[in-house]
């Protein structure tokens, strides 16, 4: 798949986002005053500005309401509800901590609740594509969920939290492009299966059928190196987990080092989702012969 | 609402026989040249008299190779096009209800002044049916030229798909599928038509009717029809003939 900028920049802040708001819905670190108002001042930002960036690739944004409307069945549409559900719920509870002085418990418990479902919905709008099997798996969401809590925890200074759930995250992540790996042989289509012509022996393109390029080439039949992939995905496993995870743990705790945690954690974050994409295979491009290139 | 209809009346679709598709591509073109003047957007070319021209298509004709160890490759155009599923993944994944699948006949269908052109729905099908339009930013895809099939103010010989009524091989047939009687049923049993992708669920309707296989020139008894014609005369002729080459052999 194309690694678009804009899904790139919106599915990691908006994860990072929401995913801090979780952790100040249920009260971690109980804030107040000023500092809730920083806290929230990035949460929101990082949730909002996700979604805006998500908005540039649309080629008719103005219509975007009506992606509101489709909830029953279209996970980009849950994903558009709990996302403003979320930062409206969540917004009440900023003003009740930053300006009256009051935590309503209740209101934080049911905003975390919507901003980690957000979170899970975005996950399924990958995960749910028969079309590109390496997103395809019950690990999708669990991965996108790790992600939003591990670097949420981080950013809501939860030392010990933070540090462990990246640790995992890492672990996940590699898990999680081992098993990728295998999921477009594992899910069995190929050229003879797209063009039904397998009993005529072995297929391939002799021709394509037009001479310059096309939206789907373009938008989904994006051929990644292997070796280039192997180099970034050990740059975004270091990054992502093990630096920040080693930096918290191992120096003495001060707002310099988690600048730096969180500085690495998004370079990995950005590097695991440039991947996320760039690796992930769509059947379409068997009609094009073209399959990852070693 | 972007939930799949349980049932359609009709299933619409297009019987395409591989076996007698030249690769001429008229269906593309006809495609084109309907679609971009009549239902919804047109279909812009970028760049089309540069160095790298490209467009927006609802129809594109492929032509694979395919080859048996010690046999000939055989060459296979394929014109490819929505399939109108009727599980269709492109349906239920659109956030906004602009993409929807008629309960009345089964055709797929994208009602662009609802579509925000996220794409959502072309990286759900497998096939490549649907193509964002560069200038209008919204989905296109092939809609069984909804606008001639029912179109009253046309010659009835013309209400079919423009790619239909254009092949100059008769490589496409277009009918209802829910009628096992229809000429695209009956041809589709008759030829055991091909689905594309079973394995990924999405029960498309057109069907593609698989190409017969190549004779083999590898064994060349089985295709030297004349030759046993074409074999030496004897060396002696009979009957007048022979009368004849003897008499001559007397001078």
């Amino acid at each position: 798949m194309h690694p678009a900028p804009s899904v790139i920049i919106f599915t990691a802040l908006s994860g990072l986002g929401f995913g801090l708001l979780t952790w100040l819905g249920f009260g971690f670190p109980e804030v107040s005053g000023a500092t809730a108002f920083a806290m929230f001042f990035v949460a929101f930002a990082l949730a909002a500005g996700g979604l805006l960036a998500s908005t540039f690739h649309l080629g008719n944004p103005q219509r975007a309401l009506k992606a509101f409307s489709q909830w029953r069945s279209s996970w980009l549409s849950r994903e558009a509800v709990l996302a403003v559900a979320s930062l409206g719920v969540m917004g009440l509870y900023a003003i009740g901590l930053i300006f009256l002085n009051s935590t309503w418990q209740l209101l934080g418990g049911i905003g975390g609740a919507l901003s980690i479902t957000t979170v899970f919905s975005t996950s399924m709008i990958y995960a749910q594509m028969k079309t590109v099997p390496r997103w395809r798996m019950p690990l999708t969401p669990v991965l996108f969920l790790t992600y939003a809590l591990g670097g949420g925890a981080l950013l809501a200074g939860q030392v010990l939290t933070a540090s462990l759930l990246l640790l995992a995250l890492s672990v996940l992540q590699l898990i999680s492009w081992k098993l990728g790996d295998r999921r477009f042989a594992q899910a069995g289509s190929t050229i003879e299966t797209a063009t039904g012509l397998g009993f005529l022996g072995r297929v391939r393109l002799l021709e394509k059928p037009h001479s310059g390029s096309n939206y789907l080439m373009r938008e989904m039949v994006h051929v990644v190196g292997r070796k280039h992939a192997l180099k970034l995905r050990g740059i975004a496993l270091l990054t992502l987990g093990i630096i920040p995870a080693a930096l918290l743990l191992v120096l003495p705790f001060n707002h310099i080092i988690a600048v730096a945690a969180v500085a690495s954690h998004l370079l990995g974050l950005f590097a695991a989702r440039w991947l996320f994409f760039a690796e992930a295979e769509h059947v379409v491009g068997l009609y094009y012969d073209q399959r990852r290139v070693g | 609402m972007t939930t799949l209809p349980q049932n359609t009346g009709k299933k619409l679709g297009l019987v395409i026989d591989l076996d007698t598709c030249v690769g001429c591509h008229a269906c593309v073109i006809s495609c084109k040249e309907w679609n971009t003047s009549n239902y919804g957007a047109p279909l812009s070319d970028m760049d089309a008299y540069g160095e790298s021209p490209e467009g927006t298509f609802l129809n594109r004709v492929h032509t694979f190779e395919a080859k048996l160890a010690d046999k000939p490759a055989q060459i296979v155009h394929f014109p490819k096009s929505c399939l109108h599923c009727e599980d269709a993944p492109c349906v239920t994944v659109c956030p906004t209800g602009a993409s929807y699948k008629r309960v009345e006949d089964g055709i797929v269908l994208v009602n662009e002044d609802n579509c925000i052109g996220c794409g959502l729905c072309a990286w759900a099908c497998p096939y490549g049916a649907r193509e964002m339009d560069a200038a209008a930013g919204v989905m296109k895809k092939c809609t069984l030229c909804v606008d001639r099939i029912y179109n009253e103010n046309i010659p009835e010989k013309d209400r079919e798909p423009a790619c239909v009524r254009s092949c100059p091989a008769g490589a496409r047939h277009f009918g209802d599928f829910a009628d096992p009687d229809s000429n695209v049923s009956l041809l589709s049993a008759a030829r055991d038509g091909l689905e594309l992708m079973p394995e990924l669920g999405t029960r498309p309707v057109n069907r593609y009717l698989p190409p017969r296989l190549k004779d083999d020139i590898t064994d060349s008894s089985s295709i030297d029809i004349l030759a046993p014609l074409l074999d030496p005369m004897p060396e002696t002729a009979s009957g007048f003939l022979g009368w004849l080459d003897k008499a001559l052999e007397k001078f």
